[in-house]
Order: structure tokens, then sequence, then C-alpha cells
């Protein structure tokens, strides 16, 4: 296929993907690529990221999809087992014959379609310890073939494939074996440090094994089923855009990661636009004492800026399994930015509520915080299922006298109250005498109100109910909010 | 124009010259950057050698670097150009009766009353310069607006003179710490470049090369450990200038393999939290 349309298939999958690629960056692309020779790849790939990827947290996704795109056309990904040097397939033949042991002495012939996944696992053992990256590849190749059971036009998603390669070669104890090994082979007993040295170095390993196969995978797929589909099958949201509730253990990371320089971006602007773009009247008196300096002549003339009090607030919120996630990322977020708020208190609860501010005061560090709400927080009064209309009561009854006319409530949750009662007429007392009470729902609109979620009933009494399903919508939310 | 690197292992190997080491990336989006004309916008954790990027670069090539430290409140007469109104006003009154008052008015509003200020002096320059734009995420998103023109363009229009061209295009670098996200106008113009941590061998080649005499068994340890504080959950990870002053404090203490005392009490180099500092010791000295 000729480039140019690949690179328009490419730029198209990349828009469909959420990447914002306006035209001149396409056309700057294009430029790009009549200097960039397309065979050295990773130029090739660099050349690309630069005009066509604007945001870091954006590279993953341009990475997946130009690796569905470009990567794997090249005559050296034929998926054939006979593309490596034969020095080197001599050398994995010796690898073979040590693990098999010298006795049989047959080891040649078959390759390594003659192995037992027990010395697979166990060549992949060596290769880890010795960190051979070539041969590491040809074990993720091998293995995938093996293991995957992979058949064509079968409409399987690439994780599963990934899930069942991984489970034949049993890499979750792998770091456990590979640890102990090397305590075997070095004679002296290691220090503390150095052993975990060690660990962070076979972990970065297995991490990188892990890759390839997934590669592999990925490569097999396209061969099967074209790039196109596969584009899309592989198409994964952007940061931003990953749902709170459904977010995979990956993805919670990848979440993590996005959520400080977020908030460091919002507080930047939130205190720029405190300090910035208020006029007031002018102040005499001030005016007239500096006038002094310049003779008597009001040549400084001062003004009374206005400084608006920052809101306080609080924020209570369902820690019940479905909405947890959510939870913790909003509190995450609030916390990181509680400088633009005079005052945070925080509360959660599934069907008894607790107060958990002072597991915020003692420490800076947000996520030991978090780790002891979820450990600490006393939440359970009867047996653990949301309660909202009991945790509202008894929050209004213990806290209802701190709300005031400075106070911002949040409240977080799906309302999904098991058919307790609803108990709404808190919520109403509460907006009585609060500045504004807003409601934060993680689950989609359309879901609201269906079954057991009363969320309408609450929100009639509120300022408003935002759907928060990710990040953007959680971030363009606090933003009104300081 | 003639193009200043011939491939993009010719950078790699200048800039491996000034000492920098640079990995396919920059090497690549550097070349990339002379050969479509187009200025670069890096992005990445303090601390990474943005600065210093633009700065080999300059004297790999042998052009001039010209600076522009962004700050807020930045404006047009600090950035681009400003009257000197002085030598004007002086003018003015020299010669009060001889000269009719449009060849003054004429007179006023040229060169010779113009102060340059980084922005126009890079693209008047008649020597190859290298453009630096440091922090570019400090000004204001209204001030971003003034870069605009010179980075598309490499031109510069003044109301009273017309507009001045670049005589020859700059290489231009713009960093930013990702305090804020900047303008679309300001990324499009740009090649994008994201600088991140080393991985374990750059690092460790940073140290070698940046630090005389350091052996090669500390070196690769230092890395090491520099690599297993960065996967902790900090508030901010060592950058690579950090680990460099690490690098040489351990030189200095005459240290030629760190164990596990050695590397807590030397941790605040490395670390500037102390809640930060506390996690790192506690991780470091309990393996699991």
């Amino acid at each position: 296929m000729p480039v140019l349309d690949l690179m328009s298939g490419f730029i198209v999958e990349l828009r469909n993907a959420g990447l914002p690629v306006s035209l001149t960056e396409n056309l700057d692309a294009m430029e790009a690529v009549k200097v960039i020779p397309i065979e050295d790849r990773d130029a090739f790939k660099y050349a690309l990221g630069a005009t066509l990827v604007k945001n870091n947290a954006h590279w993953r996704v341009f990475e997946t999809i130009f690796e569905v795109y470009f990567s794997l056309r090249g005559p050296e990904y034929e998926i054939t087992q006979d593309a490596q040097p034969d020095d080197f397939w001599r050398e994995m033949q010796d690898q073979i014959d040590q693990v098999r042991g010298q006795g049989e002495g047959k080891g040649s012939g078959g390759g390594m379609d003659s192995l037992t996944p027990e010395e697979i696992a166990a060549m992949l053992m060596r290769a880890l310890m010795s960190g051979d990256q070539a041969m590491m590849r040809a074990l993720a190749k091998q293995s995938v073939q093996r293991f995957a059971g992979m058949e064509p036009g079968r409409p399987v998603g690439g994780t599963y494939y990934l899930y069942r390669t991984l489970r034949n070669l049993d890499l979750d104890n792998m770091l456990q074996k590979l640890m102990d090994a090397n305590r075997e082979m070095s004679n002296q007993k290691l220090s503390a440090l150095e052993e975990r040295l060690e660990k962070d170095e076979f972990q970065s390993r297995i991490e990188q094994f892990k890759q390839e196969v997934e590669s592999e995978i990925r490569r097999r797929l396209v061969a099967d089923r074209g790039a196109e589909a596969m584009a899309k099958t592989l198409r994964k949201p952007l940061p931003e855009d990953v749902e709170f509730m459904h977010a995979s253990r990956d993805e919670m990371q990848s979440l993590k990661k996005a959520l400080y320089p977020l908030t460091r971006k919002l507080a930047a602007r939130l205190a720029r636009k405190r300090r910035h773009g208020r006029k007031g009247p002018l102040d005499f008196r001030n005016t007239v004492r500096h006038s002094l300096s310049y003779g008597g002549v009001p040549a400084d003339p001062k003004f009374r800026y206005p400084r608006p009090a920052k809101p306080e607030l609080m924020v209570v919120a369902d820690i019940s399994g479905s909405v947890a996630a959510f939870a913790r990322f909003t509190l995450m977020f609030v916390y990181a930015i509680q400088n633009q708020f005079s005052k945070v208190r925080s509360f959660v609860f599934i069907d008894g509520i607790d107060e958990v501010t002072k597991f915020f005061k003692s420490t800076e560090d947000i996520g030991e915080a978090i780790n002891r709400v979820n450990t600490e927080a006393d939440v359970v009064w009867v047996d653990g299922h949301s309660d909202y209309g009991h945790a509202f009561e008894v929050f209004f009854e213990r806290h209802g006298k701190d709300i005031n006319s400075k106070t911002t409530v949040l409240l977080l949750g799906d309302a999904r109250n098991n058919y307790h009662a609803a108990q709404s007429w808190v919520v109403k007392e509460m907006r009585k005498r609060a500045r504004h009470v807003y409601w934060l729902n993680p689950e989609p609109k359309s879901y609201w109100n269906t079954g057991d979620s009363i969320v309408g009933e609450y929100g009639a009494h509120t300022d408003g109910v935002y759907e928060c399903r990710n990040l953007r919508q959680l971030e363009s939310f606090v933003s009104t909010l300081a | 124009m003639k193009p200043r690197f011939k491939d993009v292992a010719s950078v790699r190997a200048g800039l491996k010259k000034e000492k920098y080491l640079a990995d396919d990336g920059i090497a690549g989006v550097v070349y990339l950057a002379d050969r479509l004309g187009k200025p670069v916008l890096i992005e990445g954790p303090a601390g990474t050698g943005k600065t210093q990027l633009a700065k080999s670069v300059a004297e790999m090539t042998g052009a001039r670097l010209i600076r522009l430290q962004c700050y807020e409140g930045l404006d047009e007469s600090k950035a681009l150009y400003e009257w000197n109104y002085k030598k004007q006003l002086l003018r003015i009154q020299a010669d009060k009766n001889s000269d009719s008052w449009s060849q003054v008015h004429d007179d006023i509003f040229s060169d010779e009353f113009l102060l340059t200020r980084p922005l126009l002096e890079a693209i008047t320059s008649e020597e190859p310069v290298v453009l630096l734009i440091d922090e570019v995420d400090r000004v204001e998103v209204e001030t971003e607006a003034l870069l605009l023109e010179i980075l598309s363009d490499y031109q510069v229009s003044i109301p009273e003179l017309g507009t001045i061209t670049a005589k020859q295009i700059p290489l231009v670098f713009l960093t930013s710490n990702n305090t804020r996200e900047l303008s679309e106008a300001l990324k499009r113009r740009c090649l994008y470049l994201h600088v991140d941590y080393p991985d374990l061998e750059r690092e460790k080649e940073i140290v070698v090369t940046k630090v005389p005499d350091i052996s090669d068994n500390l070196a690769d340890q230092i890395a090491r450990i520099v690599r297993s504080i960065r996967q902790l959950d900090l508030k901010k990870a060592p950058s690579v200038s950090e680990t460099l002053d690490w690098a040489r404090t351990l030189m200095l203490l005459g240290i030629d393999t760190i164990d596990e005392t050695e590397a807590k009490e030397t941790l605040h180099i490395l670390l500037k939290y102390q809640t930060d500092i506390a996690k790192a010791a506690k991780e470091l000295s309990v393996a699991k």
C-alpha cells in the first residue's frame, strides 16, 4: 500500500480515537514523512509523534495505533519462525539442550515446537535471569503461538489471548522464583538494598516480556483481521475519558498519573482567575495617601479590589463497592486543590457515616490518607449496603449545625438506595442553610432513576445534579466550583 | 536554505560531543525541526534537560543562543521591541529649527531608534542563532499570541516600520513545565517533544559522562537506585540534575559502593520533600 493511503487511514484512526489532529498537523506529518524514510521505524514513529501528538497523555494511544498501522507491515513481521539468523538458532538449540539435560542427546531437530510448556517456562526464566533480549522476543513469539490458542476469524479481544498466554507461563510466580534462584546463585548474602534493586530489575524485565507478548498477539490479530478492524477493537479511551465505574487496574494507574498534573493545572488556573480580571471602585483614601509622594498629584490611582471569600467545602461520599473508585478520585481531586477552598471537610458512608477529615489533616500524602479512609473509616451500620437516607439523617443530626451560608455541600454517589427510605427532607434542609448543594453521579444519565436509583428525588432539592463519569467531567465541574 | 544536519545519527553524535546524550526521539525531532523549519515545543518534568538541549544544540551548530525567559507579565516591549523614547526625544530637541516636520517624523521611527528585544534580535541577526523561549507556560494565554507570528512565519510586524522578515531561519526551542495547557494555536505551530526521565542505561551513561572519574559500578548502582525511587508514588520524583548532584556528592564522600545507611543519609539530595524522603527511606530498607 502506498504511504499516502496508509497515512490518511492512520490519521482518521487517530481522530476516531479522540486525538485532536488538525489539518495543518496532518500536512506537517506529510512533510515529515518526506524527510524521514519509512524504513527507519523508530525515527519514523517519533517524526509522526512530534507532528501529530501534542499532549503526552495521548502518546500511549498513538503508539498502539502506530504499531497496528506501520510496524506490522514489514517483511520481518511475516508470521514464520525461521526469520532469525542461523547462529541465533544454534545458540537457542544449545539452550534447549541444556534445559533438557545432556542425556537425551536428540535436541536438534524440531526446534522450539517440540518443547513442553515446562521447558518453555524454564527457558523463559533463564532469559529473564540474564536479560537476553533476543531470547525473550523469540520466547514471546513461541508462547503466543503455543498457548494463546488463536483461531482465525474468532471475534475475541486481545486481552483474552494475553490472559491465556500468561497463565500458561505462570508469570505471577516468576518474580519470586527469579529472586530465589538469584539468592542461591550469589554466594554471599545480599543486603536489603541490593535485594530490592535486583527485584526491581527483574520486575522491569518481566514487564518487558509482557509487552513483547502483547505486541505479538496484536501482530497476529492484525494479520488475521486487517489493520482497520483491529485498530477499532484496540481503541482505548484517553485517560481523561476512562469511566470511573468500569476502569481496569491499568486504567486506574494511568488515571492516577493523569490526576496530579490536572489538579496542578487547575490550581494554577484558579489562582490566576482569582488574581486577575477583578476591577473595583476607586479607593479614594488610599489614592490621596499615595499622591503625597508625587507632590499631591494623584498619579497612582488605587482601587478597592474585591476579595471574595473562598468557599468552604463539605464532601459527603458514598464509598460502597460500585462507586468507591469514583469517591476516591473525587476526594483526591478535592484535596489536591484544597488551598483553593478555605476549609474542606469530608465524610464517607455506606449505611453508617463517618468523618474522615482527620486522615487528610494528619498527613501530606493524599494516597495514604485515602488508604486509611478505606480501611479505618466506620461506615457500616447494619448490613453494609448503601442506605443514603440513614446516612444523610445521621450526618444532618451531627453536623447540620456546621452548615452555613459559606458552605458548599457535595454529595457523591449513584443514589442507589436499596429501596430504603429516602429521607430527602434532609437534603432540602441542607440546601436551606448552605450556599449550594450539588450532587455528582458517576452513572451515565440514561441510568438515572432506573431500578433503585432515586437521584431524581434527591436532585430536586439540590442546586444541580451533574454526571461525573470521567476525569474530564470531574475537572470541569470542580473548576466551576472554586 | 542549506540544512544543518545530514541525518538523525549525525545529530545524535553531535549532541554527544557536547555531552548531551539524546535518545532517538530527541535527536529525531531536532533533525526534523531543522528540515521542516519549525519550532520545537519541549515539555516534561523539571530537571530533565529541556533547557540544556537548546544550549547544546547551539553549541553543536556554533550558533549564538538568544534566550527569552518567560514570566507572568511579560509584554511586547520586553519580548519583541521597544522604541527608544529618550533618544527620540533627544533627536527632536537636537535640531529644532533645521528640519521640516515630516523629515523628523520619518526619522524618529527608523531602525536607529528601535531597541531590539530577544525575539526581534533572533530574526534580524546575521549569524546563525538558536532561540530559546524558556518556560513559555508562565505567560498568560493572551501573551502567547505575541509569539504566534514569529513562530509560524519568522517575521515581526512593527506598525511604524512595516514587516521585518528573518534573514535566516533560526532554530527555535520552547520549553514548558506543563503548569497549564498551552493554546491550540501555539501547539499547532510547533513540533512536540516530550522529554521524560531517561531509562536505566541512558541515565547511567549520563552519570558517567557528566561526573568525571566515577566508577562504572557506582554509576550503575546510582542509576538503579534512582529508578527504584522513581517508581514510588512521590510528590516530586528525582530529576536527572538531582541524580547528578547525588553522584557528585557520593564521589566527594569517597564512596564506591552504596549501602543502606549511606543511601539514607544522602537521600535529601535526591528528594526535596520530607514525606518523600521518609517514604523512600522506608522502601529502600525493607526488601519485600
